[in-house]
């Protein structure tokens, strides 16, 4: 039961209330980081790592300080300064443990930090009062959606590179509609979940 | 101070031109009104920070200059959300979860370190209303459009007469994307058009290096 629980959550976060698509959380990396597969998965992996460890630690926050003490006044100003700093020890334990890892994923995680898919996710998971091992399957969730968004952008625009496109919509208002697109896509996992 | 008001109108309009501040603009221009709401929301952050980060721009090292525009932000955020519980309980609601986001709005996170922190405080209050006023009325227009196609009306007023069938798609998700890109498109028509009038037998010549930076972006 509480299985199944967690599936729907993982399904919902990752398809039916896709991040970029229909929360439009994360609009920036997927329109400036998606011109090359490679890269949108790399951003996208990285964004993941983020988002699971992040939920984890606001998660955590907001049960033994925030909440305890009386301080929910404080959250925004809280879960960012947590947010940014977590996402410099990310990159300096990887650093230290994996150079390699560093060297495709390094450069995406200062940007992590304005993803605001971070940290609408931290305050979704105090929203919704998941308790944490909800909030780390909802985290993998997005992070996938997110990954997944990313990817399938990044395909087609590398196919568009040869397309014959109309000058008024080369560049920026060709990938937003493709975007709509994709979405609309994304609109038929609607029915999946019920929530 | 001229130059700095009128900068974000429109040459540097951070929604058409820089594409900044993308999240809140494609999920809250559901209507006019939400979109008006939230562009106003955040100029006050915006003029604000823009204040307070000129204001300090000598006491703040400059290596934690970021750590500290984040808490600086953050916490007029916290302010204005506050505030907007209290006062405006109905569009707070609507608003939700974009208020807090305002945070990591790249566009005032953008203008303390482009401008506010490099520059005095009256052209950086200047400057942040400026912006404030470009993401404003490109997050009202899209509402507007998004409004009208999807429930037919605009502010909330019916204005296109009971045989009409509302485009449902311009509400949902995709229709953001898509209003968006329209509307951008349409400014570039308009620009390349005024272009080609001016550049008059030149158009030919244009067209030709536009074609080779084509082929170099494709390798």
């Amino acid at each position: 039961m509480v299985l199944k629980g967690l599936f729907l959550i993982l399904i919902s976060s990752a398809l039916v209330n896709n991040f970029v698509l229909s929360r439009f959380l994360g609009i920036c990396p997927f329109l400036g980081v998606s011109q090359k597969i490679e890269t949108a998965v790399s951003m996208g992996w990285a964004t993941t790592l983020v988002l699971v460890v992040s939920a984890i630690v606001t998660w955590s926050l907001e049960q033994f300080i925030l909440l305890p003490f009386g301080l929910e006044f404080l959250r925004y100003v809280a879960y960012i300064l947590v947010i940014a700093s977590m996402v410099q020890v990310i990159e300096t334990i990887l650093a230290k443990t994996s150079p390699a890892l560093h060297r495709s994923l390094g450069i995406f995680l200062p940007l992590i930090t304005t993803n605001c898919a971070v940290l609408g996710l931290a305050l979704l998971v105090a929203l919704k009062s998941y308790n944490v091992v909800e909030a780390a399957v909802f985290a993998t969730g997005a992070g996938l959606g997110f990954t997944l968004a990313l990817a399938l952008l990044a395909g087609i625009r590398e196919r568009l590179e040869w397309a014959d496109i109309p000058e008024a919509f080369q560049g920026t208002p060709i990938i937003l509609i493709t975007a709509g697109i994709l979405s609309m896509a994304f609109l038929g996992f609607a029915g999946l979940v019920a929530q | 101070m001229n130059k700095n008001l009128t900068r974000g109108l429109w040459r540097e309009n951070p929604t058409f031109v820089m594409l900044i501040g993308m999240c809140p603009t494609l999920a809250v221009t559901t209507g006019a009104i939400n979109g008006l709401a939230m562009g106003l929301a955040t100029t006050a952050v915006l003029i604000f920070s823009n204040l307070i980060i000129s204001l300090l721009r000598r006491v703040i090292p400059k290596a934690v200059r970021i750590p500290s525009f984040i808490v600086i932000i953050a916490s007029l955020v916290t302010v204005v959300d506050m505030v907007m519980a209290a006062y405006l309980p109905d569009i707070h609601r609507v608003l939700g979860l974009f208020i807090p986001l305002i945070i990591v709005n790249c566009i005032i996170m953008g203008r303390a370190e482009a401008f506010a922190f490099k520059n005095p405080p009256v052209e950086s209050v200047f400057d942040g209303l400026g912006m404030g006023i470009g993401f404003t009325w490109a997050l009202t227009l899209l509402g507007s459009v998004r409004e009208l196609l999807g429930s037919g009306s605009i502010f909330g007023v019916a204005v296109m007469g009971q045989h009409f069938q509302p485009v449902i798609l311009a509400l949902l998700p995709p229709g953001a994307f898509i209003t968006l890109g329209l509307i951008i498109a349409t400014f570039k028509a308009v620009e390349l058009n005024q272009q080609k009038k001016l550049a008059g037998g030149l158009y030919g010549a244009e067209r030709s290096v536009s074609d080779t930076d084509k082929l170099s972006l494709s390798k």
